[in-house]
């Protein structure tokens, strides 16, 4: 009796599921993929003239490593603040989320939109909705790697980039 | 010659985050995350390092780029000042993009309005 129950009133959760698939518009996959390729291939190669500047003006790959950070979350905040950035997101998905300048936008955005919630609790807090799982798990990883690195060091094991 | 690079390494991680959504159906934060987490893995086990000496920008634009100056700054930190270096080096390496992230957020809040 239970079994006939469940098949009458309840969906067994695998059989619910393939019904929203089948339901769910599919997405065109080959061309989701061709529009974050150029995307994200447009927007590197955006950083790679700033980078190619930045050398040209005689800091060494090492040095220009912050500016080139400033300035593409400097272009990815801008084109947010335009309303440019968000339709590019819809288009290119990851190809714009994946560079930094979607990381920026992803703090922009809320900033934007939270800060009618007041300065502090609305834009201070929200500005982080989505940076701060990527600072969270970035950190604690980068955090366990070099402390490993440092312990094998300490009994003469040398693993590890700079190490 | 150094774009064409950029554009088909920083191109091809993008597409490959992409296909990660599609096939995982992972919100784009989730995959934004695990890229930082590989990013910084590989650049532990020394392989990231070469992919930016081929692609630049390609390389360290996208946020695997990211995860591999938090862990470059984490181990150049903790083999010159000891364990402290661990916590300091991360951010000492990446701290002008987020400051500056965090900046111009806030300007672009104050003179924007979010198109509706």
């Amino acid at each position: 009796m239970g079994a006939a129950l469940r098949v009458e009133h309840g969906v067994d959760r695998r059989r619910y599921q393939e019904w929203v698939r089948a339901a769910e518009p599919r997405p065109h996959v080959a061309a989701a993929l061709l529009r974050a390729f150029l995307a994200g291939g447009m927007i590197c190669t955006v950083g790679q003239g700033v980078l190619n500047l930045l050398r040209a003006s005689g800091l060494s790959e090492k040095e220009a490593a912050a500016p080139l950070a400033v300035a593409m979350v400097f272009l990815g905040s801008a084109a947010t603040a335009l309303g440019v950035y968000d339709n590019l997101a819809k288009v290119a998905g990851m190809g714009a989320a994946l560079p930094i300048t979607g990381f920026s936008n992803a703090m922009t955005a809320p900033a934007m939109e939270y800060k009618r919630e007041g300065y502090v609790l609305g834009l201070g807090s929200r500005v982080f909705s989505v940076a701060g799982p990527v600072l969270v798990y970035g950190f604690a990883t980068a955090w366990l790697l070099a402390m490993v690195s440092w312990l094998l060091s300490r009994v003469g094991i040398h693993w590890g980039l700079a190490g | 010659m150094s774009y064409l690079w950029a554009f088909a390494v920083g191109g091809a991680l993008c597409a490959l985050a992409e296909a990660v959504v599609l096939v995982t159906r992972l919100t784009p934060a989730h995959v934004m995350v695990m890229f930082v987490v590989l990013g910084a893995v590989a650049g532990a086990f020394g392989l990231y390092e070469p992919l930016v000496r081929l692609a630049g920008a390609g390389a360290t634009v996208p946020l695997p780029g990211f995860g591999f100056a938090l862990v470059q700054g984490a181990m150049e930190d903790v083999h010159r000042l000891g364990w402290v270096g661990a916590f300091s080096g991360g951010l000492r390496a990446t701290g002008a993009g987020l400051k500056a992230a965090v900046v111009f957020a806030l300007a672009a809040s104050l003179v924007a309005n979010p198109r509706r």
